[in-house]
């Protein structure tokens, strides 16, 4: 991931000495927020990645169940969030179920069933805006939901968010080298992981710094945007299940050699099916704050989202064959990917170069990763 | 054909596995006995009509030419499919393998020719793929880490760096050791390994025949699939011989030597070796 955070940190500098207001905390925040979208839909595809399929639906999957949510809470229904996010979330794993069920029962490869996919729930999504007779755009008033990406944290809350964060971390981080030290197994010096947890409290220190700093130009705006802790709660989620549990083991297993785990008496379809229901799941949650940060949902839907997806997964040093990746590179690839769209943005560069320097970066950094890997294994 | 019973502790039970624990020496019942084996895949005829007893506690070596059905023979006993006709007895009872999950549950483990390993996960994610330790339902690393460190200096293997290095940065003898570790781990009775030193150089394949040894020392029976006759001869204490999909010959090692050995191998009979085929039951 190393290469990938130099890349990240040329961007972030050529960006800042183009334009002072790059690393205001205004922009960062914003900056923030615009990668919320990339990096849960590159974390939902993470799931899929580590088994070597793929989901090229997922930015329009993720809408739709968005769309859901906007319709049923939206004036028509009055549902409470309470029970209408939720059940958006439930149609998108749903629908990551159904792909699942037919890739492992049926053997249709992941590619093919989610391409169809693509192409039918866009005409559902279509159907559906265009059904509520609102001229093709339905408009959030629902406050949690308007809240979910326009809502801040209160600072103190902020502060107190962070810091047991950082602090339940910090907890971990020392515990499992002790435990390891204390069973007589190879760790790393305890300097070194207590080096870490600082670094680790300094950049929690940073982050609360820019999220209470005032970013309103009228009336004073401070806190942390709800989006980064859904983010942190669903890559939290994500990491615990693939490096704490069973069925994380045997996603990366499957990803490796899939025969290899069906022989050691696996029941790898259940795995695989799990694996596609999760995706579901963390998309759901995607397009709520997809449907959220567009305060509404209208019947274009997003062309590009899904590619964005993959792009940040992938970039983050995800790899598209299976069995390599973590939660956590999606986060890394997606603020690459926001920081070119909003750095562009700053600087008023036209989105066609937007396309192409992303596409850049992304084979850059597949590239490097190739390269880095081939040299490795020759070693 | 004239039978010598006194030549062979394989032939103790010649009426069948069903009547176990017969008269005369070395009578122990098989660990396992398979009768009549057959398996084709549509049209073709891969293995048929096998007999075959597997004395607890010793390696029995399966040879046989390439294409003669020795893969597919060990796959079926361990549950990768299922056979297409015969009957198969675990310590006198018969047995149905249909998975390779009821094959484990016996207790009978397989190092399969590719070795089935992951490359991606690291040494001790593999020795434990499949039966996880776990505590709360979490996964419980240190307690897997250890066990495979106590295991692999039993086997003596000594010679990887650390249990927490990928599988794929092992070399051919390392990862043969590995798969035969996980193989013994938990258990298991009996170890059948395809070809375990087909890969491998010269003091490779003497680590992995040491290790084919320590675990007749540790009373766990072993079939071992070899195309290398000096393998076969330093460390089988019985030979059964494949030849176009039907075993041909088997008896204790003492019976062969390299001569005979390679006649049954090529031919499928040999005037030098009395035979030794099991009734069908
Ligand atoms: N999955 C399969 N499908 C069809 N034929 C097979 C299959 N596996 C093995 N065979 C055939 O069965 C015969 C025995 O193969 P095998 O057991 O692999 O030989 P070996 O004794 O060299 O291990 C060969 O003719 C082979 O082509
Ligand atoms: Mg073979």
């Amino acid at each position: 991931m190393l290469p990938v955070l130099v890349g990240l940190l040329i961007l972030v500098i050529y960006f800042q000495v183009r334009n002072a207001a790059f690393l205001s905390s205004g922009n960062l925040v914003n900056l923030f927020v615009q990668s919320t979208i990339y990096i849960l839909l590159g974390m939902a595809e993470i799931w899929l990645l580590l088994l070597g399929e793929i989901d090229l639906s997922i930015g329009i999957t993720s809408v739709l169940g968005g769309a859901v949510a906007v319709i049923l809470v939206d004036q028509q229904f009055h549902w409470s969030w309470f029970f209408a996010l939720p059940l958006s979330v439930l149609v998108v794993t749903g629908i990551g179920a159904l792909y699942g069920l037919i890739v492992v029962r049926l053997k249709v490869p992941s590619f093919i069933v989610t391409l169809a996919g693509y192409m039918t729930f866009q005409g559902v999504l279509i159907y559906l805006v265009d059904s509520q007779g609102t001229g093709g755009t339905i408009t959030v008033h629902e406050k949690v939901l308007y809240d979910l990406v326009y809502g801040d944290v209160t600072p103190v809350w902020t502060w107190i968010l962070i810091i047991a964060g950082v602090a339940f971390m910090g907890y971990r981080m020392i515990k499992f080298d002790l435990n390891r030290r204390s069973s007589g197994l190879v760790t790393d010096p305890l300097a070194f992981v207590l080096v870490k947890v600082a670094l680790f409290a300094v950049a929690g220190v940073i982050l609360a710094l820019i999220f209470n700093t005032n970013r309103g130009s009228f009336i004073p705006l401070r806190g942390m945007p709800f989006a980064i802790p859904i983010d942190i709660g669903v890559l939290s989620f994500g990491t615990f299940i693939l490096t704490k549990t069973k069925a994380g083991r045997y996603i990366y297993a499957i990803g490796g050699n899939s025969e290899a785990v069906r022989r050691a008496g696996v029941r790898v379809d259940r795995y695989r099916l799990l694996a596609f229901c999760l995706t579901g799941l963390t998309g759901g949650i995607g397009g709520l704050l997809y449907v959220s940060n567009l305060n509404g949902v209208n019947d274009g839907p997003p062309s590009t989202l899904t590619l964005y997806a993959i792009a940040a997964a992938v970039i983050g040093g995800t790899s598209l064959f299976g069995g390599r990746g973590k939660m956590i590179h999606a986060v890394v690839g997606g603020i690459i990917i926001a920081s070119i769209y909003n750095g562009m943005a700053l600087l008023s560069m036209s989105a066609s170069t937007q396309y192409i320097v992303t596409g850049v970066v992304l084979l850059a950094a597949v590239t490097i990763d190739a390269v880095a890997r081939r040299s490795n294994a020759n070693n | 054909m004239s039978t010598t019973p006194e030549s062979s502790e394989l032939l103790s039970s010649t009426s069948g596995p069903s009547e176990h624990g017969g008269s005369g020496a070395g009578s122990a019942t098989p660990l396992l006995s398979l009768r009549g084996i057959s398996k084709n895949f549509g049209a073709v005829q891969a293995i048929q009509g096998v007999n075959l007893d597997i004395a607890p506690g010793k390696v029995t070596a399966l040879i046989g030419d390439n294409g003669a059905g020795k893969s597919v023979l060990i796959k079926t006993i361990s549950g990768i499919w299922e056979p297409s006709g015969g009957h198969m007895y675990w310590k006198g009872e018969e047995i149905h393998v249909h998975t390779p999950r009821n094959a484990a549950a016996l207790g009978i483990a397989t190092v399969y020719q590719d070795l089935a390993l992951c490359d991606n996960l690291d040494i001790v994610q593999n020795m434990y793929l499949g039966r996880e330790e776990t505590k709360f339902s979490m996964l419980d690393e240190i307690k897997m880490e250890l066990a495979t460190n106590q295991l692999l200096r039993d086997l003596s293997v000594s010679t990887v760096k650390s249990v927490r290095q990928i599988v794929a940065s092992l070399s051919g003898g390392q990862r043969q050791a590995i798969a035969v570790a996980r193989a013994v781990m938990h258990d298991s009775q009996l170890v059948i390994m395809d070809e375990p030193t087909a890969a491998l150089g010269v003091t490779q394949t003497a680590q992995v025949l040491q290790l084919i040894r320590t675990l007749a020392a540790r009373g766990i029976t072993v079939l071992v699939i070899s195309h290398n006759l000096n393998d076969v001869f330093s460390v089988a204490d019985n030979i059964a011989v494949m030849h176009l999909g039907t075993l041909c010959s088997s008896g204790p090692a003492s019976n062969y030597d390299t001569a005979s050995a390679v006649e049954l191998i090529t031919t499928g009979h040999s005037s030098r070796v009395a035979s030794t085929l099991l009734p069908s039951s």
